[in-house]
């Protein structure tokens, strides 16, 4: 399935990126992309992870950049 | 701007404020302690850089060693342990500058775009047993009432039941000319109702209407990346590693292989740590192409990606179906052509009667003129009607016998009709067995289809083809007229497909094949197509389901002004790609030689990246 998140006060794009990256690698993500411009990440997960992945992005963000509130649509 | 940015500049300015002081006091008193000067210069730095200490050591511990805080704050710290206080202060100072001037340029570009997006409609006043009541539009069912007032924005797709206005149609069409609705007329979400009150019944949900499609396309066309962005994500991803590790070379090998002079190399390799940051391209790549999509938008254009507005540039083929794209596709009266003694107004009057009760396109055509001539149909003058297959037809009006259809029909009836050289359909008239004369009826030439063909001419275009399911005839006539060099017509749909594969084999390896069709019975071509555009797309779910560009008004000469923009996005990039990679390089080489300080540094780091975040939100204009 698709999630959708906020990445409040996401000010570098750099981190974006390896936010990007580093969720995508998350076991059962099959795909994520951040668009700086839209602070936004969109994942697409599998069903049965669907659940936990939420607290493992926010633990990924974290990671990268503690300023930032992730905020699920 | 933000409130976390303005609490920043304000300590920034505080810092700045401590670190002239401490300038001019070393300057005013000669023989200052050593310490003192140090605890100046480092009060300045802890209040101007403090953020970027506290999060590069919190970094740390994540194990994220090339963070761009982490970089500043070992190039800086390293400058006062080779004794350069108000230079390690001073490049802090630059640095968080131009980190408020690129939050400042980005808050600046993000509100652009929301603004861009700004369609979505608040509530809806929905009609429920004789009140009205404000909800979210998403709580509205289909075949409810809404009650739509001047001036606000419409919720839901839906059928005017009662009332009259004018619709600003501007935030999707880009078309300035507002639309004129009745009782009975479609409306669309996302328009803004002018002057009259319209209760409207709702014909789509929220989520099916078509505000909502387009906001959700909008909103997904980032994430289809273009190549660029795809070369700038690689880039990013080994530049900072090399450029680290270069820093580190430079800092080891030449005193070791020289001997001596640590202080000069350990310089020179702190220079590198502060241009090491990819950002300038990380940030102005992706919002030059969202500014190129946002522009685009706001002309009615919608493209679905960075990777079709990226690939529009390279464009070299363009394929356009005739009949919606070139032509309205709506069938008029064109010429009256009255048999001696016949007026004008009989012939019309003769054939609108016999026709009276046929759906045709044909037929709705000459009845819609008769009609725009002031006259009405009285159907009880019309006696039996008989549809003659493959001829025309034949009906009884007011006790005789008219005959309307081609020249066979004509012939059977004893008649010898003119040779008719026109394009498009010719009814012929007769009225027991005296020929009345013909009328012609063809589909019109889009106003601005030849400034389109002319346009795609002037891009550069190496093939211009028209593809048609009509007549050779018609089609040869309306490829003159408009100057589209290659015409190929009475195709069926599949044969549509098979040419187009055959236009792709011949293009050259990066050329890229348009396709422009109206999306409704096109969608295997689009498809096929580099790139399919759409036209019409107001109101058509079809078109922008199958399209990668969709047009939202008629006009066929969007396509170009889609090139145009998607032209000049590309410059923007290609621009900012090689001055921040150009800068960069020459400043590494600069410092490794020894010629650049680490301001110019800081230059090649935050300054190039305000500067190509400037010039990316050109692209949106």
């Amino acid at each position: 399935m698709r999630k959708t998140y906020i990445l409040e006060d996401l000010d570098c794009a750099h981190c974006a990126g390896e936010i990007e990256a580093a969720v995508g690698k998350l076991a059962g993500v099959t795909s994520s992309t951040v668009t700086f411009l839209t602070q936004k990440l969109v994942v697409e997960v599998e069903d049965a992870k669907a659940d936990k992945i939420t607290k493992e992005i926010k633990k990924v963000v974290k990671k990268f950049e503690p300023d930032v509130e992730v905020v699920e649509k | 701007m933000s409130k976390k940015l303005k609490k920043r500049i304000r300590r920034v300015a505080m810092g700045a404020a401590v670190y002239f002081a401490a300038v001019l006091l070393s300057h005013l008193v000669p023989g200052m302690n050593g310490y003192i000067s140090l605890v100046l210069f480092l009060a300045a730095y802890l209040v101007i850089g403090g953020d970027v200490v506290k999060n590069a050591v919190m970094n740390i511990g994540h194990g994220q060693v090339f963070d761009e805080n982490f970089l500043m704050m070992i190039a800086t710290v390293g400058a006062f342990f080779v004794g350069d206080y108000p230079e390690a202060v001073a490049v802090m100072l630059f640095y968080q500058v131009g980190e408020c001037f690129q939050s400042f340029a980005v808050n600046k570009s993000r509100k652009s775009i929301a603004a861009l997006m700004d369609i979505r409609p608040d509530s809806a006043n929905v009609i429920r047993n004789g009140e009205t009541a404000e909800v979210a539009p998403e709580e509205v069912e289909i075949g409810e009432r809404i009650l739509i007032k001047p001036g606000e924005r419409i919720p839901l797709d839906g059928v005017v039941l009662k009332g009259s206005s004018s619709l600003d149609t501007m935030a999707l069409t880009g078309e300035s000319i507002p639309r004129d609705v009745e009782t009975g007329d479609g409306v669309i979400s996302g328009c803004v109702n002018l002057s009259g009150v319209l209760e409207v019944e709702v014909s789509k949900n929220f989520g099916e209407s078509t505000v909502a499609k387009i906001l959700d396309l909008v909103e997904n066309a980032s994430s289809k990346k273009s190549e660029a962005e795809h070369f700038i994500t690689k880039f990013a991803r080994y530049y900072t590693p090399i450029v680290v590790g270069c820093a580190v070379l430079l800092a080891v090998i030449p005193p070791l292989a020289a001997g001596g002079g640590w202080q000069v190399w350990i310089y020179r390799a702190l220079s590198f740590l502060v241009i090491s940051c990819p950002c300038a391209l990380v940030i102005s790549i992706p919002l030059s192409f969202f500014g190129g999509l946002g522009g685009a938008g706001k002309s009615g254009i919608l493209i679905k990606g960075s990777n079709y507005l990226e690939a529009l540039a390279d464009a070299e083929m363009v394929v356009m179906d005739k009949t919606g794209t070139l032509t309205k596709g709506t069938f008029s009266v064109n010429k009256l052509v009255p048999a001696e003694g016949i007026k004008e107004e009989e012939l019309l009057e003769k054939a609108a009667y016999a026709e009276s009760y046929s759906n045709h396109p044909i037929s709705r055509s000459l009845e819609e003129a008769y009609l725009t001539r002031g006259k009405g149909i009285d159907a009880a003058r019309v006696g039996s009607v008989e549809e003659l297959a493959g001829h025309g037809v034949c009906a009884v009006l007011d006790g005789k016998n008219i005959y309307a259809g081609n020249d066979k029909l004509m012939r059977k009836q004893g008649l010898e009709p003119e040779n008719v050289e026109e394009i498009g359909t010719v009814v012929h008239v007769a009225e027991d067995g005296a020929y009345l004369g013909y009328i012609v009826i063809a589909d019109e030439v889009k106003t601005d289809a030849k400034e389109a063909v002319d346009g795609f001419k002037a891009a550069g275009m190496k093939k211009i083809v028209m593809l048609t399911g009509d007549r050779k005839r018609t089609a040869d006539y309306v490829a003159a007229k408009l100057g589209v060099p290659e015409v190929y017509s009475e195709l069926l749909p599949g044969d549509k497909v098979d040419l187009v594969e055959r236009l792709i084999a011949a293009k050259s390896e990066k050329g890229k094949l348009i396709f422009v069709g109206d999306g409704i019975n096109d969608a295997p071509v689009l498809a096929r197509a580099d790139i399919g555009v759409a036209m019409g797309g107001l109101g058509s779910d079809a078109a922008i389901e199958a399209a990668d560009v969709v047009i939202m008004t008629d006009e066929p000469s969007k396509i170009v002004r889609a090139i145009q923009i998607s032209k000049k996005t590309l410059g923007i990039v290609k621009q900012n790609i090689v001055f921040a990679i150009g800068v960069k390089v020459l400043v590494l080489l600069l410092a490794a030689l020894g010629m650049a300080s680490m301001w110019a540094a800081v230059f090649a780091d935050v300054g190039v990246a305000v500067i190509a975040i400037l010039n990316a939100m050109r692209a949106m204009r």
